[in-house]
């Protein structure tokens, strides 16, 4: 994606409030054609009255919305150029698969040959054409998600909306759909907008990620810069796990910035563009799988501690270390498994000596 | 943007939901709420020989001379002739003699369909809905066959030689609560059904697990937990037999006093529309207690369904 | 879970029902009793059902009363359809309380009131509008009224299960609302409609007292002509009248609950 490109949904400043209550609150957003975004948050964060605003099914309170340049905002969801696939599937009971798929056709008046021919390639692309005749209580969680999702497409609508798409399914069965809708999606090139509440759904399947908090969006990136560069202490602690330590500016030498902390006595280096002030409070943000072990020579150093291991936690690919500092807070870190039965594995009460780079962590300023 | 689309949809949601809301809305205003007015109104004026039977309210006295006349009389006669007094106490003794009799009654027989295996349960209850469906009248007439002096019970137990003389039950207070309980059994059952399905067993087992004997199990947490159900389904018996006219009229005697059956009385025997509407009022205001008990009992049960 | 019932329970549960189904049981025996002595037993005969195929004024009054339950039930169908989706659909609006209440107060209220009351209002409408004429039309009327509280429970009970995403699909895909109402929403609490006619139907075939109220010359209904019968004592035409009610009754109560109880197993299957 790229800037130059005219976004095909664009959200201005738009609200919606139910009572006294802000479901969402003055988000603004870009959405460009080929994406693959999510609107990431916990419940309640108003991502899916935000994907219910983009289909109709909610008039903002305020602000516009924008596809292709047009204005939908007051357009009922039966004229958008939008499906959506719900999270309960909403399969019509009483029409089976085919009827269901073809529903939409119907409703745009297609002739009965090029429908047919649509229903027929829309199972193909979800691999259902055998169940064409059944009804949706004949179909397994998966199938009506295929179902769901092949009605949802067969109009090829310009943008799809995926309201907590893979919700239903067990856990082997997501992981494997989580592929195959990437794999869709690039092959039709529409885009895709998905409400989720699962970080590694979103981390796994999108371009970029918005993440939703009280109606507001904490930050929208690219799944990596979300998860190496968050912009605060929410959008750090929501996705992954990670080490927040309370520190004030010292000093600012070009890029990179020296601090001291109450939870250790060396002094924490860190880069940030950005001009700082001294004796600013802010949050240095450390992952635990960029803490490495090294011996106790250099523990003068700048982002080298000592500690204690306090709790351990065997997880087979990696194992999740709590190491106690002298000042009583604890970090954790982690480390991969490679060996086996390694010879002198870290165990409880181990004295060890952590370090990490100035350049893997980040300094938070909320 | 397009400013014809603008507007269109929040309009026709509006329109829509007008529709929805409006026409039950006013069907019931004006069919059902209206109506209690009119008995109000009516119950302050005068019976009189004409059609109808009253006398309006803004009335030509002398030549030219109109004037608005409110008669409180029905209402001083209906506290001053202890024939009315009498029926509304013996109303709601017999509504609620026959409320708990019902409530005794239904209160097992929901209960075992609750337990009975889950095949079963349907057709028990379609069994115990199905009376309902068919005519309340001609199942009370029914029973003018069975207690009759020379009826189907009498000759039973005449026949088993269990007595010696017919017994004397039809036209008495017993073949009415018989009447009643018969009829409205389905009314008490339903809710308690209701509550007692929703039920969770693993109370049950809780209770059990901490050293709580069965009888006791069912005193502090089956029935408390029905509660609701019995309140609605004790209320579903008694507001419309506070009412009843049928059964007193068909299976009661002289004796029985009802303040329906004296409301038909007043109002197709004497024709006395005032006295019966206020006979009307004076039922309705007694029995708003109640209505209000049931409407908060049965929200109660709507809410954990 | 499917444990079996006590011997009690099941003692209590056989009395239960021979104490409901007893009494009918009776009238339909005696229905073919050859004695005009209703409770003697004079062998079998259905002399009775002759008599009453030759009885004018039952006939009438039977056609009269399935005329006023047909176009009472369809109508109080209609509009209690609309309150029960307004009363599902709509968790807030101003007259909610007031609705729902309205629609809850005829389930319980003695017929005695509401007949007087309604009367009363069709007596007072006819002197200022000149309509509706006492007879058929203002029992029509007054059925309608406590018909549409006993419709609304039945459809709003069905719909507490409807999943109204269901609808927000169908006009995802493009239909219109009218549209969506008649493809998504009405076949699916069809059903529903159904019992809901059936018992608007079957309440005013049975009506007597409100019936009674509001009806004038010349609109005597089945259960009209059967009270004065009643009052006269029993008769063995009453008998095969109530036969034949009881068996039409049961017969389109067993079919419809057929069907219910199919569409219950399917949606339970469904939900799984």
């Amino acid at each position: 994606m790229s800037l130059e490109q005219t976004p095909i949904v664009e959200i201005q400043n738009v609200s919606k409030q139910f009572g006294s209550l802000y479901a969402v609150d003055d988000i603004s957003l870009s959405i460009y054609p080929g994406e693959f975004f999510s609107l990431l948050g916990a419940s309640g964060c108003g991502k899916t009255t935000l994907l219910r605003m983009l289909a109709g099914f909610e008039t903002p309170t305020t602000g516009r919305i924008f596809i292709d340049g047009q204005d939908i905002t007051d357009l009922p969801p039966y004229k958008r150029p939008i499906n959506m696939m719900f999270q309960s599937y909403a399969l019509f009971p009483h029409m089976s698969v085919a009827d269901n798929i073809a529903f939409g056709l119907r409703q745009e008046k297609m002739p009965k040959a090029e429908r047919d021919q649509r229903v027929e390639e829309m199972m193909q692309l979800v691999q259902i054409s055998k169940l064409a005749k059944r009804k949706p209580h004949q179909l397994s969680g998966g199938q009506r998600q295929r179902v769901a999702l092949a009605r949802a497409l067969a109009k090829h609508p310009k943008i799809l909306l995926l309201d907590e798409p893979l919700g239903a399914l067990d856990k082997k069965l997501r992981e494997q759909t989580q592929f195959e809708l990437v794999n869709l999606q690039e092959r039709l090139g529409i885009t895709f907008i998905v409400v989720t509440h699962d970080q590694e759904e979103a981390m796994t399947m999108s371009s970029r990620i918005a993440l939703l908090r009280e109606g507001r969006i904490v930050q929208v990136d690219a799944p990596r810069r979300l998860y190496e560069y968050p912009n605060c202490r929410y959008s750090a602690d929501f996705i992954g796990s990670i080490n927040l330590l309370d520190a004030e500016v010292i000093s600012q030498d070009e890029d990179l910035v020296t601090l001291k902390t109450d939870a250790f006595e060396q002094p924490l280096q860190v880069y940030h563009g950005q001009p700082l002030i001294a004796e600013m409070d802010v949050t240095v943000a450390i992952r635990p799988e960029k803490i490495r072990v090294v011996n106790s020579s250099g523990t003068h150093n700048a982002n080298t501690i000592e500690g204690v291991i306090k709790e351990i936690a065997y997880l087979g690919d990696v194992s999740i270390y709590h190491v106690e500092l002298p000042s009583g807070k604890r970090i954790q870190f982690t480390q991969s498994n490679i060996q086996a039965l390694a010879e002198q594995p870290l165990t409880w009460e181990d004295k060890v000596c952590l370090s990490w780079q100035a350049d893997s962590c980040n300094l938070l300023l909320e | 943007m397009n400013p014809s689309l603008s507007g269109n949809n929040p309009l026709a949601k509006l329109s829509g939901r007008g529709l929805l809301i409006g026409a039950p809305w006013f069907w019931m205003g004006v069919f059902f709420l209206l109506p209690f007015l009119f008995i109000i109104k009516l119950s302050l004026s005068e019976a009189a020989l004409m059609q109808p039977p009253y006398l309006p309210f803004i009335r030509e006295i002398e030549d030219g001379l109109v004037t608005l006349v409110v008669n409180f009389g029905n209402y001083s006669l209906l506290f001053e002739d202890p024939l009315y007094w009498k029926a509304l106490l013996s109303s709601i003794e017999i509504a609620a003699i026959a409320t708990l009799v019902t409530l005794l009654i239904g209160y097992p027989m929901a209960y075992a369909i609750a337990k009975a295996p889950k095949a079963w349960r349907l057709p028990l209850l379609m069994l115990i809905i199905l009376p309902f469906w068919t005519s309340f009248l001609i199942r009370v007439y029914a029973w003018i066959g069975i207690l009759k002096t020379n009826g189907i019970l009498n000759d039973a137990l005449l026949g088993l030689g269990l007595i010696d003389q017919p017994l004397e039950i039809l036209y008495t207070p017993t073949a009415v609560y018989i009447g009643i309980v018969y009829s409205y059994l389905p009314f008490m059952i339903l809710p308690l059904y209701a509550t007692l399905i929703r039920l969770d067993d693993t109370l049950l087992e809780a209770a059990a697990d901490l050293g709580c004997p069965p009888w006791k199990q069912f005193l502090t947490v089956t029935l408390p937990l029905s509660l609701p159900g019995i309140i609605a389904g004790s209320m579903l018996v008694f507001i419309p037999v506070m009412g009843e006219f049928v059964i007193p009229d068909l299976l009661g005697g002289p004796n029985t006093l009802m303040i329906g059956k004296l409301m038909w009385t007043e109002f197709f025997n004497n024709k006395d529309w005032p006295l019966a509407s206020a006979l009307a009022a004076v039922l309705l205001v007694v029995l708003i207690i109640p209505f209000v008990l049931w409407q908060h009992f049965e929200k109660r049960l709507e809410m954990r369904q | 879970m499917n444990k079996r019932l006590s011997l009690p329970l099941i003692t209590l549960l056989v009395f239960g029902y021979a104490f409901l189904y007893g009494p009918i049981a009776s009238l339909i025996i005696y229905s073919f009793n050859e004695s005009k002595l209703v409770t003697v037993w004079g062998g079998w005969s259905t002399k009775w059902y002759g008599a009453l195929l030759e009885n004018q004024q039952i006939l009438d009054a039977a056609w009269l009363s399935i005329k006023i339950a047909t176009v009472s039930a369809t109508f109080a169908v209609i509009i209690g359809t609309l309150a029960a989706l307004a009363l599902v659909k709509f968790k807030r609006f101003r007259g909610r309380g007031s609705l729902s209440l309205m629609l809850a107060a005829p389930l319980v209220m003695p017929e005695v009131i509401l007949g007087l009351s309604l009367l009363l209002l069709f007596v007072s409408m006819e002197e200022l509008l000149g309509w509706p004429a006492r007879g058929q039309t203002t029992i029509i009327l007054a059925h309608m009224t406590f018909a549409i509280a006993y419709v609304t429970v039945v459809i709003r009970s069905r719909l507490a299960h409807f999943d109204f995403s269901l609808e927000e699909a169908a006009m995802d895909l493009g239909a219109h609302p009218v549209k969506t109402f008649f493809w998504i929403t009405l076949p699916l609490i069809a059903p529903a409609l159904v019992a809901g006619w059936l018992l608007a139907f079957t309440l005013s075939l049975d009506d007597l007292v409100v019936a009674s109220f509001v009806s004038g010359p010349g609109a005597t209904t089945l259960p009209m002509v059967v009270y004065s019968s009643v009052r006269l004592g029993v008769s063995p035409e009453i008998n095969a009248l109530a036969t034949i009610i009881v068996g039409l009754v049961s017969l389109a109560v067993l079919i419809a609950g057929l069907v219910m109880y199919r569409q219950e197993k399917q949606r339970l299957r469904e939900m799984n």
